[in-house]
């Protein structure tokens, strides 16, 4: 079920975001509590890592199927780019 | 000429100033330079050529009326001709070839035109013209064959009277006889005057002969006598019986004459009435007489040249008896004289000095012998005197002669040339009569030849119309036995062909009857197949029917199997079973109505996903397409147009569009409007776009096949 996909993705990332947030969080906590004498920086620092972790693993996997592995991704993109070049030149002619 | 008046258009053209009236000007220009220099020259070539055509036109005329050949030679050459010089010299005179049906008409004419001749012969009251060379003509024309020229002219004659009509065998061939029969009367008749008046002719004529030679024995006799009386020295009592007997010979010589004469007077006018009678019988001119009337001419000619010649010979014993005579009276006159002399002399010696034998005494002698001395002397001298006129004697005798001679000779010359002329024409009409007959002969042998050849050549025409009868009987015969055969044909083959028709017909209808029958088993088994078919059909859409809310069918391949079964034979329905896709056949299809609530959530889905693609997929993007989804009102269902353009390939149109056509059962329309669908929409919509190409292919083949099903088993039911 495509349609399922998305949420399941959107799922995990709400999943992942969640536990990197939390993980953040609380690394940064513990590091700010730890290491950095309860200054409020690393909590923000851990919360924005886990958020940006959170959102960059989310967008890489709601993006996954866009992005293009490398050899299939040199190939297609030259094969792309051939075809692009084409049908440029075609509508020129046209 | 049309250049010369253009060239004066032209020059006038450029004469006249105005432009605008140019039209007109040019008109009047062309006007005046058509009655102008240029029209007379135009008009003295009109003049002249028409005065060569009306020329060549009258000659042409003229010496067709003077010379009709070459009328005929123009009338050939030149079409509608004719008509001009009839029109113009009346009808052509008659063509001068010789009427070619006379010549053809008048030898079967000929004959009844002879009949016609004949019967007209017969006729009594005929015309003058033919009355005479008719009974002449038709004797001998109608013994022999008929003569042609002799005809020819009646022919003409006849050919302006009415038609002759040939009259039958048996009225000519008694005409013939009755003609021949009167002629072999005539004939008769004429033979028998004429050998009648012969025979009178002779017996007078040797009558007249036989008194003439009487008459000449007679002369002979007497003459004999009298030479004898003369010269002899007989006794004188002989002597008066001499004399006596010399009388009698004369009465008997005169008798004899006289009866000679009445004989041949006799025989003469019987010679005459012969002659009359053998005119009369030339002038019947029947040609068998001819050699009996020469015969009897000939007869004639004897008989007159015998006589003739007796007479001549009784003339001439007469002229010797004359002579004689003459000389007996000479010599009686001498004897007369010398007695008278003597009697002179010696006057009493008397009369008879015959008698004188014994009386005489010696001065008697004496004297007598003087008187014999003179005598002599004077004899001599007479004899000397004649002597001398021996000639004048001589001569005027032979004046006398000659004279005599000449007119023996005028007489016998006469006489000659009758006899000659006589036996000339007798000889003249004896080869007259040969060559008469030889000609008559060639004549017949021509005659015959000539209806020989006639004949042969009516022959022959009747052979070529016999022939030519033949022909066309045959040809008649041919055509109408043709007739019949292709009547006959026709109709047999009409009954063949109905026949055939009709067993054609039988055997089609036989033949249909079997092919309907098995057409109607086939029917029957198609039926029943189709009818298997459409029961595993209806068992496939009744397994369709099984599909949950949101569980798919079961799988249709128990269902494809029995419908792979039940039509094994059936291509089409092969073909179809094996086209539904595997995934129906494996896991079954969703029903239309889960698909449509799926597509809701997709929708949904998809119009939140509508900003992403391939370009644009950050979260951002995610964050923005769905407020784009929440803030975008439109309406839930657009009707979609009938062309996409462009600018409908939005997202939320699309799915606008697709939500229409769900809602309207168009699960197609919607899967296409889906499928335009880009980016992440269409992944999201991936799944869905599957199941309802699946579900619309499998229905897509489930519907054909009922359709086939359905039509199959429509073609198969027959119509009541």
């Amino acid at each position: 079920m495509s349609e399922k996909e998305l949420g399941q993705k959107w799922d995990r990332c709400l999943a992942d975001s969640a536990i990197k947030l939390g993980t953040g969080l609380g690394l940064g906590i513990v590091f700010s509590v730890v290491f950095f004498k309860r200054r409020t920086w690393p909590i923000a620092f851990g919360t924005g890592l886990g958020l940006g972790m959170a959102y960059s693993n989310c967008q890489n996997d709601l993006r996954s199927h866009y992005v293009l592995h490398s050899k299939v991704a040199k190939v297609c993109v030259l094969i792309i780019d051939i075809i692009y070049y084409h049908v440029l030149s075609w509508s020129d002619v046209t | 000429m049309l250049r010369v008046c253009w060239k004066g258009a032209h020059a006038a053209a450029r004469q006249c100033v105005c432009g605008k009236v140019k039209a007109h000007s040019l008109q009047h220009c062309r006007k005046y330079t058509t009655a102008g220099d240029s029209g007379s020259t135009a008009g003295k070539i009109v003049a002249a050529s028409l005065l060569t055509v009306g020329g060549g036109l009258g000659g042409t005329i003229l010496y067709a009326k003077w010379d009709p050949k070459f009328r005929a030679n123009v009338e050939k050459s030149v079409p509608y001709s004719d008509q001009l010089f009839e029109m113009a010299l009346g009808p052509p005179p008659p063509p001068l070839v010789p009427l070619q049906k006379k010549p053809g008409k008048i030898e079967p004419l000929q004959i009844s035109s002879l009949s016609e001749a004949s019967k007209e012969s017969k006729q009594p009251k005929a015309k003058a013209k033919k009355s005479d060379p008719a009974p002449v003509e038709a004797p001998p024309a109608v013994e022999e064959a008929p003569a042609p020229q002799t005809l020819e002219g009646e022919e003409c004659k006849d050919h302006h009277e009415p038609v002759l009509k040939e009259r039958p065998a048996e009225e000519v061939t008694a005409r013939l006889a009755q003609q021949d029969k009167a002629e072999q009367d005539a004939l008769a008749a004429l033979t028998a005057g004429l050998e009648e008046s012969l025979g009178s002719t002779a017996k007078t004529t040797l009558q007249a002969i036989g008194a003439q030679e009487a008459a000449l024995t007679a002369i002979a006799a007497h003459t004999n006598k009298l030479k004898d009386a003369m010269d002899s020295q007989t006794p004188p009592d002989e002597k008066s019986a001499q004399w006596k007997a010399l009388n009698e010979a004369l009465s008997e010589r005169t008798r004899a004459m006289e009866e000679a004469e009445e004989a041949l007077l006799k025989a003469k006018g019987e010679l005459e009435k012969l002659r009359e009678v053998i005119n009369g019988a030339k002038q019947s001119k029947i040609d068998t007489a001819r050699p009996q009337i020469l015969a009897a001419e000939e007869n004639l000619h004897s008989m007159i040249v015998d006589l003739d010649k007796v007479v001549t010979k009784v003339q001439t014993a007469q002229t010797e008896a004359k002579i004689v005579s003459q000389y007996s009276e000479l010599v009686n006159e001498a004897k007369a004289q010398f007695q008278q002399e003597l009697a002179n002399i010696t006057p009493e010696i008397q009369a008879n000095w015959k008698g004188l034998s014994g009386k005489l005494s010696a001065d008697d002698l004496n004297s007598l012998i003087a008187h014999a001395h003179r005598r002599i002397d004077q004899l001599n001298r007479e004899l000397a005197e004649q002597r001398v006129r021996e000639q004048l004697h001589i001569e005027v005798a032979l004046e006398q002669q000659k004279l005599e001679d000449q007119k023996a000779l005028e007489r016998a010359v006469v006489s000659a040339l009758e006899h000659s002329r006589e036996d000339m024409r007798l000889e003249q009409e004896k080869k007259v009569q040969e060559v008469r007959e030889v000609m008559e002969a060639e004549m017949r042998t021509q005659l015959r030849r000539q209806a020989a050849a006639h004949t042969d050549h009516l022959r022959d025409v009747l052979k070529v119309q016999e022939q030519e009868l033949r022909e066309e009987a045959q040809e008649i015969l041919n055509s109408r036995v043709m007739e019949q055969e292709t009547h006959y044909r026709r109709l047999t083959q009409e009954q063949l062909d109905t026949f055939t028709l009709d067993m054609n017909a039988a055997y089609a209808r036989l033949k249909g009857i079997e092919e309907a029958i098995d057409s109607h088993v086939i029917a029957e088994e198609e039926a029943r197949k189709a009818h298997q078919l459409w029961l595993s059909v209806e068992a496939l859409n009744y397994t369709l029917k099984s599909a949950g809310a949101d569980s798919p069918t079961e799988p249709l391949e128990g269902a494809v199997g029995v419908i792979k079964e039940s039509c094994a034979e059936n291509e089409f329905a092969q073909a179809l079973a094996t086209a539904i896709p595997e995934e129906s056949l494996s896991r079954g299809i969703y029903s239309e109505a889960s698909l449509r609530a799926r597509f809701y959530d997709i929708r949904r889905l998809a119009r939140r996903v509508a900003l992403i693609d391939e370009t644009r997929n950050s979260l951002y993007q995610y964050f923005l397409s769905y407020l784009q989804s929440i803030l975008l009102f439109e309406s839930e269902q657009v009707p979609p147009p009938a062309k996409l353009a462009p600018e409908d390939l939005d997202t939320f149109k699309l799915l606008a569009y697709a939500t229409y056509s769900i809602e309207r059962g168009d699960l197609e329309l919607a899967a296409k409007f889906v499928n335009q669908l880009r980016g992440e929409s269409h992944r999201v919509a991936q799944d869905w776009l599957k199941e309802a190409r699946l579900t619309l292919e499998t229905k897509q083949v489930i519907s054909l096949l009922s359709a086939y099903a359905n039509a199959v088993g429509l073609g198969t039911t027959q119509a009541p």
